[in-house]
């Protein structure tokens, strides 16, 4: 067991008094191989319930590597995802590791939120029917209660008014603020946001993440991946720096980006300052 | 000129006298062909949509089989497996009538092209689209069902209009396994009125007048297609 195994333990042995900083998400060694390159070496990362984490750094860094590992849209090469106490997509026989079935992880996922950088709304469904589809087909809702959830949740995007649109006609800042309401319409325990404003025109940029503070201010849980750092500043409770597949450095808001203590850190935020 | 003119009147003026006395059996034949073509493109679609799925699997003993299929279907005369399932069936105790044949053969051979065109509508959907289906909770089946599928149906449609008129003229194959379609009453009423200029004439007309309308609308289908991606872009 590694350094953050080790943490989780002491944290448990507060008990009751520790809830409020009750762990969510857990990341263990976690390490991911495409072919010979190694996109993470040894990640561990620990998120608490209603904390919010940036996850920035470099292009190639691996942090959306990362995200899409946690919910495995990647299978990791090596290392453990635990959500709230839950190991996600193996499972632990006698001191082995196995790959769970497609159907149990299907089911872990529903607690993970996922928000695509390029928002991948099915175009053959209507605003509602996207953000409906899941509580409808998956959590077995009726129709009429996916609706008027998917309603409700569109209302919270502020995007109710276009329920009946198709995904096509919408901006892109649209379509993202869409693509936040389906994820919430799952009722997750955490959101992954991967880059949510990349592929936004610049003026579009501020309604998503409008949106995605207003989210935060709820006390939802949130891993964001982003290149918005005095976003990320103004709105996570801690904010890692990835470089080279390892966490370089974490830590409070005004630490990390106002006061970075690794050379890397400084030598990346100097560069987006100009 | 003239001369022409006349005997083109001439040739004319026999359909009215004949017409009424062909006028049941060819509708029962179109009732036929209509029967041939809808039955075996619904084979084809069943066994397409089954192997376009298989082809784009991950399970690489279904890629081959449908690999295998599709080649098969594809390089083999429709009218040999016709002739296959029609003669030799019997002699292993399966007995079927003609146009249930027709419908098999003509599906299972239709099949290989359908794949391949549904094949191409799940390779045009975006990778993405089935991760989002993922990170909903979806299991494959259902991502295919509510997301692929569907939009893969919108992009091959113009494709399988064209492979329904295929169908329905392919469909005439049926003739040499004995089918009571259009062309191989055409065949009995040639051969026992001796005009068979003017039936394979009436025969051929039938046949466009039941394909132009599917092609309009596979037109129809089309345009609509390219302005929804149009406006995508």
């Amino acid at each position: 067991m590694n350094g953050n195994g080790q943490i989780h333990v002491n944290r448990c042995d507060f008990g009751v008094k520790m809830t409020e900083n009750k762990e969510l998400l857990r990341i263990e060694g976690l390490r991911k191989d495409f072919g010979t390159l190694q996109v993470l070496k040894d990640i561990s990362l620990s998120v608490g319930q209603s904390k919010k984490v940036a996850l920035i750094g470099p292009s190639g860094s691996g942090k959306t590597t990362l995200l899409r590992c946690i919910n495995h849209l990647e299978s990791p090469t090596g290392g453990h995802i635990y959500l709230d106490g839950d190991l996600i997509g193996e499972e632990k026989r006698g001191v082995r590791y196995v790959r769970s079935s497609a159907a149990r992880l299907a089911r872990q996922r529903l607690d993970m939120g996922f928000v695509f950088q390029n928002f991948y709304l099915w175009p053959h469904l209507t605003v509602q029917e996207n953000v409906a589809l899941c509580p409808w087909k998956v959590q077995g809702k009726s129709q009429k209660e996916a609706m008027d959830l998917a309603e409700a949740m569109l209302e919270k995007v502020h995007m109710a008014h276009k329920r009946k649109e198709y995904p096509e006609r919408l901006s892109g800042g649209q379509q993202q603020r869409v693509g936040i309401a389906r994820a919430l319409a799952q009722q997750p325990k955490i959101i992954l946001f991967d880059e949510p404003t990349s592929a936004l025109d610049p003026e579009l940029v501020g309604e998503v993440l409008g949106v995605i503070q207003e989210l935060a201010a709820e006390g939802r849980s949130m891993v964001l991946v982003t290149h918005e750092i005095r976003f990320a500043r103004d709105v996570a409770d801690e904010v890692v720096f990835m470089d080279g597949g390892l966490v370089v450095e974490k830590g409070a808001p005004a630490d990390v980006i106002d006061n970075p203590s690794n050379e890397r850190t400084i030598r990346f935020l100097g560069q987006l300052r100009g | 000129m003239m001369e022409y003119l006349d005997q083109f009147a001439a040739f004319l003026s026999v359909y009215p006298a004949k017409l009424p006395q062909w006028e049941g059996v060819l509708i029962r034949a179109i009732k036929t062909t209509l029967i041939v073509t809808a039955g075996s493109f619904a084979v084809a679609l069943v066994i397409g949509v089954l192997l376009a799925l298989a082809r784009l699997s991950k399970n690489a003993l279904l890629r081959g089989i449908a690999r295998f299929y599709i080649e098969i279907a594809r390089g083999v005369p429709a009218l040999v497996i016709l002739f296959l399932l029609y003669f030799g069936l019997p002699p292993l105790g399966i007995v079927m009538d003609a146009v249930p044949t027709a419908i098999l053969g003509l599906g299972l051979s239709t099949g290989g092209y359908v794949a391949e065109i549904i094949r191409a509508g799940i390779e045009a959907t975006h990778k993405g689209q089935r991760e989002a289906g993922l990170t909903i909770g979806m299991s494959s089946w259902q991502i295919n069902r509510y997301i692929i599928l569907p939009q893969a149906a919108r992009i091959s449609l113009p494709s399988l209009m064209n492979t329904l008129i295929t169908v329905l003229k392919d469909s005439s194959l049926a003739s040499l396994i004995t089918a009571p379609e259009l062309m191989l009453r055409a065949k009995a009423i040639s051969s026992t009125d001796f005009l068979p200029m003017h039936i394979l004439l009436l025969v051929g007309a039938i046949y466009l007048c039941l394909a132009i309308p599917l092609s309009q609308l596979s037109r129809l289908l089309e345009r609509r297609m390219f302005s929804k991606l149009g406006n995508r872009m």
